[in-house]
């Protein structure tokens, strides 16, 4: 319990993780939250990658988790922009009324 | 060790329940608000575990564009004040379960995982000589991110780039009856078009309209 190990830091990501999958499954406010709750699923693999990388003494861990950090700023950028565009052309980004595709 | 007991209860105990609050919160800016207290803390952690260049570009990256960023869009189209409960109605109630099954399926998924770990504490202890080098975490992440990671340092500012083009291209917009300054205009204007001289007969003067 006072020692901590790579198995804490595990487990919060494990927590983390799950609250992010928590989000994406029970939002019925907008689709902003749920882009939301994708970056809590990243940030847990990145708090995975870096207790292996610091527990294991491999560098490669970290690079990696820079690299998730691009491709997740990508991501919202790109994200935000879609939304941007859809709310200007339907007026709504409430989950329960894109339902354009019949989903 | 006590300090480091303390210290990572505390963070992770404030970016769980920061996680919390990020998918139950009614307000869309207290949710990204709840965000950037995630960020921070996680952020935290990292300094205190030794890979303090990642804490610090986790803040810089997140807190201050990202989580700037989805602010920027949520006070934009000014869905904030929803006022919706975020449990669903009765027409959407069946995804519900299925969602709180996969969520704690994966859970407990990953808790084997980390179980099967522990059981097998020799994997721990293969060259923890990281942490006893003099050089700085900063100093070899970059020995090695320029040297052997070159390529895909460079893929992903090419992603970057993607991302940037993609983002402007999607939100810009043409509107018509904008008048917009033109310099080729401007500058290649001569004296013969801006210029004209009259003869000014007395008692008439010069329509200047036509």
């Amino acid at each position: 319990m006072i020692d901590i190990g790579l198995g804490h830091y595990l487990t919060l990501g494990a927590v983390i993780f799950s609250i992010g999958v928590i989000g994406i499954f029970l939002n019925r406010k907008n689709i902003i939250v749920i882009l939301m709750s994708i970056e809590l699923i990243l940030l847990a693999v990145n708090i995975n990658l870096v207790a292996f990388s610091i527990y294991l003494g491999d560098l490669a861990g970290q690079v990696f988790t820079l690299f998730i950090l691009t491709v997740a700023a990508a991501e919202a950028a790109i994200g935000l922009a879609i939304i941007v565009v859809y709310f200007r052309n339907s007026g709504t980004i409430r989950v329960e009324e894109i339902d354009k595709l019949k989903g | 060790m006590i300090a480091h007991a303390i210290f990572f209860y505390t963070f992770s105990i404030i970016a769980v329940v920061s996680a919390i609050m990020v998918t139950a919160s009614k307000n869309t800016v207290h949710s990204v608000f709840f965000l950037i207290l995630d960020f921070i803390s996680i952020s935290c952690l990292f300094i205190m575990i030794g890979a303090e260049f990642l804490g610090m570009i986790m803040l810089i990256v997140y807190v201050g564009a990202v989580a700037v960023l989805f602010l920027f869009v949520v006070m934009m189209l000014n869905v904030a004040q929803q006022k919706n409960q975020w449990f669903a109605g009765q027409s959407t109630s069946k995804h519900i379960p299925v969602g709180l099954i996969i969520s704690t399926l994966i859970f407990f998924e990953i808790i084997i995982v980390i179980g099967g770990w522990k059981y097998k504490p020799e994997i721990f202890d293969i060259n923890n000589s990281l942490a006893n080098t003099s050089v700085s975490n900063t100093h070899s992440l970059g020995q090695i991110l320029y040297t052997d990671y070159i390529h895909v340092f460079q893929i992903s500012g090419m992603i970057l780039l993607v991302a940037m083009i993609g983002a402007i291209v999607l939100t810009f917009r043409q509107r018509s009856g904008v008048k917009r300054q033109s310099y080729i205009k401007q500058i290649s204007r001569e004296r013969v078009e801006g210029v004209e001289v009259l003869e000014v007969q007395s008692n008439k003067g010069v329509k200047i309209d036509d």
